[in-house]
């Protein structure tokens, strides 16, 4: 049983229990969860195998990082530019992820002070918006209980320590020990929050049943108001009541109507095919780097195939079944349909939703308390293997030893850490690094990978690399998926997303749905969000430079051109 | 909640959670499996540097 914990440990972090939930409010939920169902099958599940395959060849050849991995598998030099990507997307996405660690770590310690005592939603916004320093640049800075500088100083050290003295002793630990933890009392919490009914009898439509109708109805109904721009949503409907008094309403003033939104109707939207597909690459860590970089360290007979599938079917577990029960029906209960579907940032609901739910619990600053701090604890996990595929990429390329590798790696997350977090308010930077690089590029990895995979390296070639060691075989229908249908649906979901969210053109006469990420870049342009790009790109540039110039990535053997 | 909401929930959550115990299943009854899994556990070999 040890095995399949420490598997499902390293799998489950924040993705799961906190942006998880933030994506499906953010996209609708139902539909976003048909979105989600089908990109696990189509994509997470195919390519997590493809990955964990085309890591351990390029380890066979001696290759530890994504550049150098994707340089064996497509055997060609070029490959390793392809893979520079499988560097830049876990180190970006460390610098903001050690940030919302350092929230769980200081929600933790709040809990245990008995500071998180809280009776209404405003109570629980204002401790996190102040914790987190959502108000201004700057206003997280401090030092005392309430402000996330403190709390991100330890973590930041905390995950070096951990990583420069070796980990393997301490992961094994929280996988046999927090990990198990974590999954009761997420199961404990789960409860108390579907016997919360209504919590506040004078909100009647703000109740447990609405949440849940809320996270899986497929159809969505809208109260829409007619402006200059056209019919634009103005409130999602739950339940009868509510949509009865709507109905009243728009009967009695023109400007409003009730629509119904089918759910073929919500698919039409690219972004959030594009969200969900985004949601399984993060929260599965493929498209990431980090896969590749791990499985680089098998050995030949290693079975690759259960251990993707158990990874994967561990955290969909806990992200499903315990992440997205939680919070989204706790927030519709506490702060209703508009507030879960208004809440600022993907990685806030939980932070606003959680405390509430632990507030009507008996012993609930001690299970608060725990819930955060073995959160914080599998956020350890995962941040640490975001940094690995950085660390085997400095050895490889700079040809230097894993302590001069982590003390550079250091500095560097550093700088991304404090730009994150300083430029705070309203999360601008960190919600811009999210999507570009915790989404947009994690894609685009996973796109290079399927192709190289299906294409390059070919599926027959692959399936049967995968089956050296493994308990069963991937089915064969698989290969044909991964070969044909991954890439086109990925391209397909990409080139409308280009169409419809960056191009801005209306498909079925709606209204217009240029992402607020790109209005941010071009159209209404923001100095925060250009400098998250800047940051990034500077980022790549040097991983790039040092592809190019590296001894290990300038010869390959004969095997690897076969 | 409609009853399309309640037919997805269900299929969902079922789904998931019948898959997760299905490689709990296979890894405890396939022989010296647990030898050959891993998960990003593993140390990695520079970790033995001086």
């Amino acid at each position: 049983m040890g095995v399949i914990l420490a598997v499902a440990g390293s799998a489950v972090g924040l993705g799961n229990f906190l942006r998880f939930p933030g994506q499906a409010a953010e996209y609708g939920g139902g539909a976003f969860m048909i979105a989600y169902f089908v990109s696990l099958l189509v994509l997470g599940l195919p390519i997590c195998w493809a990955e964990w395959t085309m890591g351990r060849y390029g380890g066979l050849r001696g290759l530890h990082s994504a550049p150098g991995v994707l340089m064996a598998c497509t055997g060609r030099p070029a490959g390793k530019y392809l893979g520079a990507i499988g560097i830049v997307i876990p180190v970006v996405i460390y610098m903001y992820y050690v940030v919302i660690e350092s929230w769980c770590l200081g929600y933790a310690v709040n809990f245990l002070a008995g500071n998180m005592h809280f009776t209404t939603p405003a109570e629980a916004g204002a401790f996190f918006e102040k914790m987190i320093g959502v108000g201004g640049d700057g206003s997280a800075v401090g030092f005392g209980l309430s402000y996330a500088g403190t709390f991100l100083g330890i973590v930041f050290v905390l995950n070096f320590i951990l990583i420069y003295r070796g980990v393997s002793k301490g992961i094994e630990w929280f996988c046999n020990i927090a990990m198990p933890a974590l999954v009761i009392i997420a199961i404990i919490v789960l409860f108390r929050v579907l016997t919360l009914g209504t919590p506040d009898a004078a909100q009647p439509e703000r109740n447990v049943l609405n949440g849940l109708g809320f996270m899986w109805n497929p159809e969505k109904v809208l109260l829409e108001k007619n402006g200059p721009e056209g019919w634009q949503p103005e409130e999602r409907l739950i339940g009868n009541a509510a949509v009865a008094t709507a109905q009243a309403k728009a009967t009695a003033d023109p400007a409003y109507r009730v629509r119904s939104v089918g759910l073929l109707n919500q698919l039409s939207n690219p972004q959030l095919w594009l969200a969900a597909a985004g949601q399984i690459f993060f929260s599965l860590s493929v498209g990431f780097g980090v896969i590749l970089t791990y499985a680089s360290y098998l050995r030949k007979n290693d079975d690759v195939v259960l251990s993707g599938a158990s990874a994967t079917s561990a955290n969909e577990f806990c992200e499903v079944a315990l992440g997205g029960l939680i919070t989204i029906p706790a927030g519709v209960a506490f702060l209703g349909v508009s507030g879960v579907a208004g809440m600022a940032s993907t990685f806030g609901l939980g932070f606003n939703v959680l405390p509430l739910v632990f507030s009507e619990m008996p012993a609930g600053r001690w299970f608060g308390c725990l819930f955060f701090f073995l959160l914080f604890l599998a956020a350890i996990t995962s941040s640490i293997s975001m940094l690995q595929p950085g660390i085997a990429f400095l050895e490889e390329t700079l040809e230097i030893g894993r302590k001069q590798s982590v003390a550079l790696l250091g500095f560097i997350t550093a700088v991304g850490c404090g730009f994150v977090f300083y430029f705070s308010a309203g999360l601008k930077a960190l919600d811009t690094l999210d999507f570009w690089v915790g989404t947009f590029l994690i894609f685009l990895l996973a796109t290079i990978q399927i192709i190289v995979f299906g294409w390059v390296m070919g599926v027959r070639k692959g399936l049967a690399e995968a089956s050296v060691g493994a308990t069963f075989r991937i089915p064969a229908w698989i290969g044909f998926v991964m070969k044909y249908i991954s890439p086109a649906f990925l391209l397909l979901v990409f080139s409308m997303w280009v169409t419809v969210n960056v191009l801005g053109i209306r498909l079925g006469g709606g209204p217009s749905q240029v992402s607020g990420y790109v209005k941010d870049l071009f159209l209404q342009p923001n100095l925060v969000a250009w400098m998250s790009i800047a940051l990034a790109a500077a980022f790549t540039i040097f991983v790039l430079l040092l592809c190019a110039r590296a001894r290990a990535y300038r010869h390959m053997t004969g095997e690897d051109r076969s | 909640m409609t009853p399309g909401g309640w037919i997805v929930m269900i299929l969902s959550v079922g789904s998931v959670t019948i898959a997760f115990l299905w490689c709990v299943f296979k890894v405890l009854t396939t022989p010296h499996e647990t030898e050959k899994m891993h998960g990003f556990d593993r140390p990695t070999p520079d970790e033995n540097e001086p």
